[in-house]
């Protein structure tokens, strides 16, 4: 029967992109199929990934602990690096011959390429950088009343959209929840009238889970075919970043800088390195500092940057700018070292300090730092 | 050859923002901006017509007070404007605004040497999306997350970054870059481009102009050509009111770290 995203009918299962580079893994793979698995069970319906790569069969194998019953693998020499052509045409392909309802992409740079161009193609709807994904309707509304500030009366009368005259019961469709302008508003987008729905994840965000009995892994190495005529692309070399990135992403402590230290640049990193180090954490940075070129961009946090949420956010010298706390305001506890009281920073702070960056972060550091040896 | 560069007006987040007390954004209330990737890609387009001598042609979709943008890219040494407008366009979500703004652009014309420049993403949505789904539409090659772009001939060599590290790929014109804040340095407008940026070429392409397009159907474009749907929007609840502590010397740090140790957070 020929293709048609209409007719939602036809689709079933829940398929995770996992992404792998250079033989691979990438973490936010895993994180999405635990993720997948919550809602295969809400959907009473198998969990599936799909693997594109060169010499990949091992990575496969180790799916069945996140959750996965089947993985289709796709194994070329063609798929050795990612290209968006290559890769586009697998998973269209795929697509079209099992028809999973759901797909969901890690949301890296190599994500965000592929899945707008398949949804594209494939004519459904992507909702961008999800932080949240619910199938089941109570659970959706349970995380309504906690997250958001809607009445109850708003919140129990969801379940069918209207539609051009048309009622949609959204009861069973994936509810894909994503920050817009800067985390200041969040919107939950359904796709009801196309399949698959897909979204992508921002990584970090869904928790891994590892089964204590993995599942029965089926591996599936379906018919497909390649050819250079495929390729518009030539990739010419793919570098790993010589220096070390910084992973603000798994930091539990994270100390950040902004145009506080501008004073004097050095000693403010510094001292960011300093408590970062009495903490056990990164030095993450704002815009302004990046942008100056006094920290590397990988240090960023906030909507342009990274988001992240670690235990402890400590911000130096950073006045809280929307797009700022787009990046960290989900942090377990933030704590903020300002000179002026009015920063923006100060109202998201769970505890604030009034005060000269310069004179304030070598007492702290003193501070932690007898507490920690008294324990 | 030319450059056509997508580019959007976007409310300025570095800022404050005001939010309605339905969940929905009040825009009115807030400056907008050119969206700031988007620079990025113009000036790759400019620094490109400085090396080669190309035309530079910015896109939007969006109301008419857009025009203001257009302008002040022109007044920066884009070369021309197309403003794509209208009530059937509203609505749209990234699926049917690439529909449209690849409508637009074909109907404008590519070329064999011709490059498509868009900004990685726009500080309202954050979505990456309409980039490379609009070289889907086009049935052209994209690369995103450009850091580095040199051209030779009908070839483009370039760097595409990754979180960790980058890949250096070649690809063919016509294809479809876009562009991240690393690749460059906006340029500001200069004299000569904002004396004559009122008599540069601005061309408006309603519905009326893009409707027979084999992309344009009232199915594939607008709300009812929109594959996703909002089904609420809301404010997160505001985060209990935070401490401000007394002081900044010694007692005040000793005070913190001993909340956070009492806490178990260190």
């Amino acid at each position: 029967m020929a293709y048609d995203s209409r007719d939602i009918a036809s689709f079933k299962n829940v398929w995770v992109f996992c992404e792998q580079r250079q033989g691979k893994m990438m973490p936010t793979s895993y994180e999405l199929l635990s993720e997948g698995r919550k809602l295969a069970n809400e959907l009473n319906v198998d969990l599936c990934g799909i693997l594109l790569g060169d010499d990949i069969e091992e990575l496969a194998k180790d799916l069945g602990k996140y959750g996965a019953d089947k993985v289709y693998v796709y194994d070329s020499p063609f798929l050795k690096n990612y290209t968006t052509e290559g890769y586009t045409k697998i998973i269209c392909e795929a697509v079209q011959e099992f028809k999973p309802e759901i797909m969901i992409f890690g949301a890296s740079n190599i994500g965000r390429d592929l899945a707008p161009r398949c949804a594209a193609r494939l004519h459904t709807g992507l909702c961008a950088d999800c932080t949240h994904l619910d199938i089941d309707m109570p659970n959706y509304k349970d995380f309504l009343r906690e997250a958001s500030t809607l009445t109850e009366e708003r919140i129990s009368g969801l379940g069918v959209i209207r539609l051009f005259g048309e009622d949609h019961d959204i009861n069973m469709d994936m509810k894909m929840t994503r920050p817009a302008f800067g985390g200041n508003l969040m919107a939950s987008i359904v796709c009801p009238r196309f399949r698959p729905s897909m979204a992508t994840v921002r990584p970090g965000v869904m928790k891994k889970v590892v089964l204590e009995t993995p599942h029965a892994c089926e591996i599936i190495h379906p018919d497909f075919v390649l050819t250079e005529g495929d390729f518009d692309t030539e990739v010419l070399e793919v570098v790993k970043a010589a220096r070390k990135m910084v992973d603000l992403i798994g930091a539990d402590y994270i100390v950040s800088v902004g145009r506080g230290i501008s004073k004097d640049i050095e000693g403010g990193i510094k001292l960011a390195e300093e408590l970062a180090d009495v903490l056990g954490g990164v030095v993450g940075s704002s815009r302004a500092v990046v942008d100056a070129g006094w920290l590397p961009a990988d240090h960023q946090v906030g909507q342009t940057g990274k988001t992240v949420h670690p235990k402890v956010y400590v911000a130096l010298g950073i006045s809280g700018a929307i797009q700022h706390q787009a990046g960290m305001k989900d942090s377990g506890t933030i704590i903020a070292v300002n000179k002026n009281e009015t920063a923006p920073i100060f109202e998201i702070a769970d505890y604030g300090i009034v005060g000269d960056l310069f004179k304030v972060t070598p007492l702290l550091i003193d501070s932690i730092k007898k507490i920690k040896e008294e324990k | 050859m030319k450059i056509i560069v997508t580019v959007k007006q976007v409310p300025d987040t570095s800022g404050r923002i005001a939010v309605n007390p339905d969940g929905t954004l009040n825009r009115a209330s807030m400056q907008t901006i050119i969206n700031p990737d988007d620079l990025n890609a113009i000036e790759a387009a400019l620094d490109l017509k400085d090396e080669l001598g190309c035309k530079v042609v910015a896109i939007t979709m969006g109301p008419p007070p857009a025009e203001g943008m257009l302008r002040e890219l022109m007044a920066m040494g884009v070369d021309e404007s197309i403003l794509v407008s209208g009530r059937e366009f509203s609505g749209s979500d990234t699926y049917a605004t690439s529909q449209i703004l690849a409508a637009a652009i074909d109907t404008y014309g590519i070329d064999e040497d011709d490059i498509i420049m868009s900004g990685r993403q726009a500080i309202d949505g954050d979505t990456a999306q309409v980039g490379p789904q609009m070289a889907e539409k086009l049935g052209l090659p994209q690369v995103s997350y450009a850091g580095e772009i040199k051209k030779e001939g009908n070839t483009l060599t370039i760097k595409r970054m990754l979180e960790d590290g980058y890949m250096t790929l070649r690809v063919k014109t016509p294809c479809l870059v876009t562009c991240i804040k690393e690749l460059n340095t906006p340029r500001f407008m200069n004299v000569w481009d904002i004396l004559h940026t009122y008599e540069k070429p601005l061309k408006v392409m309603d519905y009326e102009a893009l409707k027979d397009h084999p992309l344009m159907d009232k199915s594939t474009i607008g709300l009812q050509g929109s594959p996703t749907n909002i089904l609420t929007s809301f404010t997160p609840p505001l985060k209990g009111a935070g401490r401000i502590l007394e002081g900044s010397g010694k007692e005040t740090t000793d005070e913190l770290a001993g909340i956070l140790s009492d806490k178990h957070i260190i």
